[in-house]
């Protein structure tokens, strides 16, 4: 007898609810054995890092404020990973968002004051759009493995950064990176904590999910992803389709990076890169590329973080246990996704 | 001519880890899977190794604690790539948030209770020490090849073998095999699930031994998140190499050349032309210009660069 991997005749939708949450289950089951492991009370610390996410309103305020950048990183790479295309640039288009905006608000002082934040946003977003197309064409025309080139510019991105905020920008006096910016520049807070970010992120949740599953354009991409053969025959220009998702899953990324720069820091400074793209990855898995079901894994991967700083000051454990966490709830997901198409058999073997 | 020696002997101590997590990554990327978790393996060999060095005292079993730790971690990426036929891209970077987590948040509970459990700070009591060869050591230059540590010296016996294992056996046919063409390498009768394991599981180690290096013979100590992306730079040189382990040498000597020219000519008060981050950023330009380049170059004339043709694309026999 031997257990195989069978082909299902469809996919089975509730796998893609399933999948996750056990996943997670999982995830929070091996934690556990690493928190016994290092002699803590994996239990006292769950419900530590549980108050810590969502215990009051300011601790939910600070987790909302934590998910938004991840729920947008997770969109920005889920429009390229629909079109099989391994965009985990996301932190270094991220980070040039944060340098676009820096940009239009230290020196384009002439433009009138109002106009400054839309500006630096949009200029952002061109920035984070640029610094994807770059990889994009690169496969659409040449065939470069996109995965090393956007992997290897995150790093260009963040060492220019490095450099404008240690040097060419920085501020005169005071704390390291750049001048803070003008108050009328900084997204006002709506609810606490939580800044009026949340209405542009929830928009494009909206707005994403029309295109990509009520147009003809999502109609293309997923196609061009699960069959480019029979989407370059009924007469889909693979090269022009990818260069686009490209563009806007840039300009997504790079409006993450400038709608945190204006709303949290107000400079760029260092922790720019705080690894927000590379946990997107985890949020466009999870919520198998739905931009809904994006907003609740961001939250969840979110809380992770937030409840780990907390767990930090209740029990003085290690705040790295979150990443510990949303690492970890991956290898299971990972694992679990082949049950989409596959599922188990038993086989007898006649002797 | 002082300062050249010294900049060769920061440059050797810095490649050495890098050299052997790249054979690491070359062996397993032409085997046709993609590991990148190297920067979460090699955080976790170099924090067990810390932490086993610190608790014996024996070196050679902190080696063997790293490289089981860095075998474990990739087997987790074998079994998700090979047998379940995950992402691969997304298996690697699991692999390398669960890992620098784990080995950040394991070096603040593993140290002694007399330090708050953190081995942060912590010294070893012996470490793997340079070993001068008598005569060779005192030529002008190359004399800093001839006194590293036993890690290094190790290497000039991998490095060559490794490129010779590869090309010249057919245990290394089987590997170019079935990176290159899974379906052949089943009809001359290889079990491409297996080899792609061995591979995988084999650079691991190397990757974990790697990161040893960095936390027992470097500067032997433990911070967190210590590799500081010398994973990601591993990916890097895979490329740059052309994923042939001869060449892997070159590139390890140039990017560990440019990260301890940095320091040298700061210590040196040096004032810098070019900025530091520019330096930075240098090995991670180089090899996306190296790639791009190569790539279109390769599309209109077949040549020798190329990323083995099956690499990251999960295979099964059944398949059509």
């Amino acid at each position: 007898m031997r257990l195989v991997l069978e082909k299902r005749e469809r996919r089975l939708k509730r796998m893609s609810l399933l999948i996750p949450l056990f996943s997670f289950i999982l995830s929070l089951l091996i934690g556990a054995i690493v928190l016994a492991a290092s002699k803590a009370d994996p239990i006292q610390a769950y419900v530590a890092m549980a108050k810590g996410a969502f215990g009051n309103a300011r601790r939910f305020q600070y987790t909302l404020v934590e998910a938004l950048p991840l729920l947008i990183c997770g969109l920005s790479v889920g429009i390229a990973f629909r079109l099989r295309f391994w965009n985990i640039g996301a932190e270094g288009q991220f980070v040039w968002g944060a340098i676009g905006v820096t940009w239009v608000i230290q020196f384009w002082t002439f433009l009138p004051d109002p106009l400054l934040l839309p500006a630096g946003i949009l200029v952002g977003m061109i920035a984070g759009a640029l610094w994807a197309g770059i990889p994009g064409v690169l496969k659409a025309y040449w065939a470069v493995d996109e995965t090393l080139t956007t992997l290897m510019l995150n790093y260009v991105a963040i060492g220019v950064a490095e450099y404008l905020y240690i040097k060419a920008w920085k501020a005169p006096k005071g704390i390291l990176g750049t001048p803070e910016f003008p108050e009328f520049t900084q997204l006002s807070q709506v609810w606490g904590k939580v800044h009026s970010g949340v209405f542009i992120a929830l928009a494009l949740v909206v707005v994403l999910w029309f295109l990509l599953y009520k147009t003809t354009w999502g109609f293309e991409l997923n196609m061009i992803g699960k069959n480019p053969v029979a989407a370059r025959y009924q007469g889909v220009s693979i090269e022009k389709s990818i260069v686009i998702a490209l563009l806007i899953s840039g300009a997504i990324a790079g409006l993450a990076g400038s709608l945190n720069t204006v709303a949290i820091t107000h400079r760029l400074t260092r922790g720019v890169n705080a690894g927000y793209g590379f946990t997107g990855i985890i949020i466009a898995w999870m919520s198998n590329l739905n931009p809904f079901a994006s907003i609740i894994v961001a939250i969840v991967m979110a809380s992770l973080t937030t409840g780990a700083d907390a767990l930090q000051i209740a029990m003085k454990l290690p705040e790295s246990m979150g990443a510990v966490l949303q690492g970890l709830v991956l290898i299971p997901l990972l694992a679990g996704s082949v049950f989409h198409d596959y599922h188990l058999k038993l086989i007898r073997e006649e002797e | 001519m002082d300062f050249i020696t010294k900049l060769l002997a920061v440059t050797i101590a810095m490649g050495t880890s890098l050299t052997y997590a790249t054979l690491g990554e070359i062996y397993t990327q032409k085997s046709g899977v993609l590991n990148l978790g190297m920067e979460g393996i090699m955080l976790m060999g170099a924090l067990s190794g810390f932490a086993t060095a610190f608790y014996t005292a024996n070196l050679a079993f902190a080696l063997v604690v790293a490289i089981l730790t860095g075998g474990l971690f990739s087997l987790i990426h074998a079994f998700l790539s090979v047998t379940m036929r995950a992402n691969q891209v997304v298996s690697g970077l699991s692999i390398t948030l669960f890992g620098t987590g784990l080995a950040n948040f394991l070096g603040q509970r593993l140290g002694p209770e007399s330090n708050n459990f953190n081995l942060v700070g912590m010294n070893l009591s012996s470490k793997f020490d340079n070993i001068a060869i008598p005569g060779l050591e005192s030529i002008p230059v190359l004399g800093a090849f001839f006194d590293v540590s036993i890690l290094t010296y190790a290497l000039y016996i991998i490095i060559p073998f490794s490129w010779f294992f590869m090309y010249k056996t057919r245990f290394g046919l089987a590997i170019r095999a079935v990176g290159e063409s899974p379906k052949t390498a089943t009809a001359m009768g290889l079990n491409v699930s297996a080899i792609r394991y061995l591979y995988t599981v084999i650079g691991g180690m190397m990757a974990g031994l790697g990161g040893a290096c960095l936390s027992l013979s470097f500067t032997p100590s433990w911070n967190d998140g210590m590799t500081g992306g010398k994973g990601w730079i591993v990916i890097a040189l895979v490329i740059f190499a052309g994923w042939n382990p001869g060449k892997a040498v070159i590139g390890t000597l140039v990017f560990g050349g440019i990260t301890s020219l940095q320091f040298s000519l700061q210590a040196a008060g040096v004032k810098m032309v070019i900025p530091t981050q520019f330096l930075a950023i240098a090995p991670y330009l180089i090899t996306f210009f190296t790639l791009s380049v190569m790539t279109i170059a390769n599309n209109n004339r077949k040549g020798a660069f190329a990323a083995p043709s099956a690499l990251a694309v999960p295979f099964a026999i059944d398949d059509k």
